[in-house]
């Protein structure tokens, strides 16, 4: 890598670039990938792949074998994820001290570490190949593939398989209104939440009067539980990068932003770095690639509020104003950041962007359902054997990635629900798990697809727990500015304290249904309007646990704490003495060896620190 | 005296990074943040001054948002993530067993400003959920009973 690079200043001399790159790097040759993404990092990312440059020293390889960090690869719960190119061996929970060993055995060995492979779940085999583990099998990595190839600090990565090559055909050749049509044809629907059309967005801001023109990317990702564009922020910010060229293009704007959420250190670093990157190569600034097109990216960071992922709040925001969203009676295509015509795409919808351009709306729109085109990306989370990132295309149904690609639920326990579309969204029970998941159908499930949440749930799960958790955080995170938002969301909260602390009346659910409609009907942003929905979803599909709070003041799931109680089961406790010593609270008396000991139920506080650490299952919850 | 002159100048350098441009001033005031770990008054006063916006306005962008602190911050912040993943694995009763050991409230630095308890929705890193940051560092897979350990690394 030569250390100042000269500007690019046409396409051809972008495409002599990668021309020059691919012949330096082949593709078989020896490749040590390690993932560095927030959740690897955890598990020593960038100190693992120290170690591996200099086990590769030692052995006299410097310079043969490759060691590169990557972004996230998605298989979160097995971190460290290292593979092993070009065999692809693919190794799980990677840890210093295994650093010699493959470097010996697989790199120069050309073996695999059979204590390093997954092992299947149903089978107890050992898989080797990276392709043939189940939590990849079946997923379509279209967008998110690449990470695991490329290093997101370097530019030349990127263009070495491929990237900004969308960017330089519509550059050589294709006229605004074709790059529209391109979208329109392929099908391309927001992935922020809602599902909009990209090219009705595109369109409408291309039409509309008043300049400049905004091209802004929400990388604001405000629901708890997803983070799959934190992942694709940091591991493949180009893609993104060039998504927003061919938009800001399409569009006829010069000036763009990306506002990330504060929270990711990792994610905002990389985008700065890439965009200097991209200006350092003359694909960003003045006259890009010597075609007349000019575009400058600029980087926001978010303040830490769920509602500036809203478009109208995600703008005042931008303004340096306090992030409160404002009617859409104008939508945003018209006026929108100061005022003038914005275009406003989650970072998913960005990253699809290069897709389509290269390969073609008409293959793009093989994939999917009917209205619902290409993949999406879930965050799998919760109570789940394989947590992490997965990509599959639209349609696949909830139980093949709950299943199949997830693993199921682990520790034997019984699947309960799934919940979808992050606080907007809505919990889906075990007798809709065939559904196949695209925008349409989830919406008519009483749930969203939202930004890609899946959090799994098991029979240990809450419903009713889980719906005030959903209210509390909206009535955390109302601006304030609407009275049914803000008045209404505390009132419902209030309501489900009442039931999850026993005090909970029959009255109250049709309460609930009846203010559920009001807010939805009444608030001013999405933020209101949809937060009812997992209380509504849930009272439809688990009435009865509403049920069993009211009338017998039970809590079935043994969660919510005014309603259980711990309980040691004579016949199991040996007197060990380890949950005495581990309750902070003194509640737990030591009787003598091998005598149960006795819980204080004054004293107990219900923290669950004695069941974690009992080993008999001797400690209940009733 | 010298110490307003201080801030004054720390100020000073941090407009300058923007341009005194006053659309920027959620960045300064992040900028701000990272300089004296919150938001002291003097400093809150000084932008207002200086980008001429009105006090009451600074004020309401710095409580509004999440990330600024008007009150001074312990040696070592400590963030539990409540977000939904880890929610149902049990962040509730982690940070419960944190306001035990630490004495305070979530929202609250300890007495001896040793640690800022705080709660966040979602890091990011749902699969080692529970997850807990401290300084910036992720921390996986935490119990109730891994709390006190975990808190013994720091001083
Ligand atoms: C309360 C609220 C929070 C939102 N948060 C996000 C977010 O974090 N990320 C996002 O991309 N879209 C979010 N949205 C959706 C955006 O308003 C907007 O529709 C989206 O960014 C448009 O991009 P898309 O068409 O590519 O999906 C949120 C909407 C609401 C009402
Ligand atoms: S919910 Fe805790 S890291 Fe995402």
């Amino acid at each position: 890598m030569n250390d100042k690079q000269q500007k690019l200043t046409s396409v051809a001399e972008l495409e002599k670039k990668r021309q020059g790159l691919n012949k330096q790097r082949s593709s078989d040759a020896p490749m040590i990938a390690v993932c560095c993404g927030t959740g690897c990092q955890a598990y020593g990312g960038k100190k693992i792949a120290d170690a591996f440059k200099e086990e590769i020293e030692k052995h006299g390889l410097g310079g043969k074998v490759e060691v590169k960090t990557t972004g996230c690869h998605g298989f979160c719960e097995r971190g460290l994820l290292v593979v092993i190119r070009p065999q692809n061996y693919f190794y799980q929970r990677v840890r210093l001290e295994d650093v010699p060993e493959i470097v010996s055995e697989t790199v120069i060995g050309g073996k695999p570490i059979e204590r390093l492979l997954y092992e299947s779940l149903a089978t107890g085999e050992k898989i080797a190949s990276e392709e043939e583990v189940p939590f990849y099998k079946k997923q379509v990595r279209l967008v998110f593939g690449d990470n695991g190839y490329i290093d997101p600090y370097e530019i030349d990565d990127y263009i070495a398989v491929g990237g900004y090559s969308a960017f330089s055909k519509v550059l050589s050749g294709m006229t605004p209104e074709q790059v529209i049509d391109e979208v329109r044809k392929a099908g391309l629907r927001g992935r922020g939440g809602g599902g909009f059309p990209a090219d009705i967005k595109w369109q409408s801001s291309r039409e509309a009067h008043g300049e400049p023109k905004y091209i802004i990317c929400n990388c604001d990702e405000g629901d708890p539980g997803a983070f799959m564009d934190r992942s694709l922020m940091e591991g493949n910010p180009h893609a993104i990068l060039e998504g927003m060229m061919i938009g800001a293009y399409a569009v006829g704007s010069s000036i763009a932003y990306i506002y990330i959420r504060n929270e990711y250190p990792l994610a905002v670093k990389n985008a700065y770095r890439a965009i200097q990157q991209a200006k350092d190569y003359g694909l960003l600034g003045k006259n890009i690639l010597g075609s007349g097109f000019d575009l400058e990216i600029k980087i926001n960071r978010g303040g830490g509020a769920f509602v500036c992922g809203e478009s109208t709040a995600l703008m005042a925001s931008i303004e340096g104003k306090v992030g409160e969203p404002r009617p859409k009676y104008i939508h945003t295509s018209h006026k929108g950041l100061y005022n003038k015509p914005t275009v406003l795409n989650n970072v998913e919808t960005w990253a699809n962007v290069p897709l389509i351009i290269n390969k073609g709306a008409d293959w793009y729109s093989k994939i999917g359902t009917e209205n619902s085109k290409g993949t999406k990306i879930f965050s799998l989370v919760g109570k789940i054997n394989h947590t992490g990132l997965v990509e599959v295309p639209m349609g696949i149904t909830l139980r093949e990635i709950v299943y199949e690609i997830g693993g199921g639920i682990p520790g034997d326990k019984k699947f309960k629900a799934v919940q979808t579309g992050g606080p907007s969204g809505g919990c889906i029970p075990e007798n809709l798990l065939d559904l196949p998941v695209d925008f349409d159908e989830l919406t008519n499930a009483g749930s969203m697809m939202g930004s890609g949440a899946m959090i799994v749930m098991d029979e240990e799960n809450c419903m009713v727990d889980i719906a005030r958790y959903f209210l509390e955080f909206l009535e955390d995170e109302s601006c304030g500015k609407c009275v049914p938002c803000r008045e209404g969301l505390r009132r419902m909260r209030e309501i489900l304290d009442d039931i999850t602390q026993g005090r909970g009346e029959e009255s109250h659910l049709e309460m609930l249904e009846e203010m559920s409609e009001v807010i939805n009907d009444g608030a001013l942003c999405g933020l209101g309007q949809t937060a009812p929905n997992p209380v509504m979803t849930t009272l439809k599909y688990f009435r009865d646990e509403y049920k069993a709070h009211i009338q017998d003041k039970k809590c079935p799931a043994g969660v919510c704490k005014s309603l259980i109680t711990y309980h040691i089961i004579e016949e199991k406790c040996t007197g060990c003495k380890l949950c005495v010593n581990a309750c902070s609270y003194g509640a737990i008396e030591f009787m003598g060896k091998k005598t149960p000991v006795v819980l204080h139920q004054s004293e107990c506080t219900k923290c669950g620190a004695c069941k974690e650490v009992c080993k008999l299952k001797a400690i209940e919850i009733r | 005296m010298s110490e307003l002159s201080a801030v004054k100048e720390t100020i000073s350098s941090i407009l300058d990074r923007y341009d005194r441009d006053k659309s920027n001033l959620i960045a300064i005031l992040q900028d701000v943040q990272a300089e004296y770990n919150y938001l002291p008054r003097e400093a809150i006063a000084e932008v207002s001054q200086a980008l001429d916006i009105p006090l009451s306005q600074v004020f309401s962008v710095a409580t509004f948002f999440r990330a600024f602190s008007l009150k001074p911050r312990g040696r070592h912040s400590v963030h539990v993530c409540l977000g939904t993943a880890c929610h149902v694995r049990g962040a509730a009763s982690i940070l419960q067993q944190m306001e035990k050991e630490m004495n305070v409230c979530c929202g609250d630095t300890t007495e001896d400003k040793k640690f800022t308890l705080e709660g966040v929705n979602c890091v990011g890193a749902c699969a080692l959920g529970p997850v807990v940051v401290v300084d910036g560092e992720y921390i996986g897979h935490v119990s109730v009973n891994k709390v006190k350990p975990l808190l013994e690394n720091y001083d």
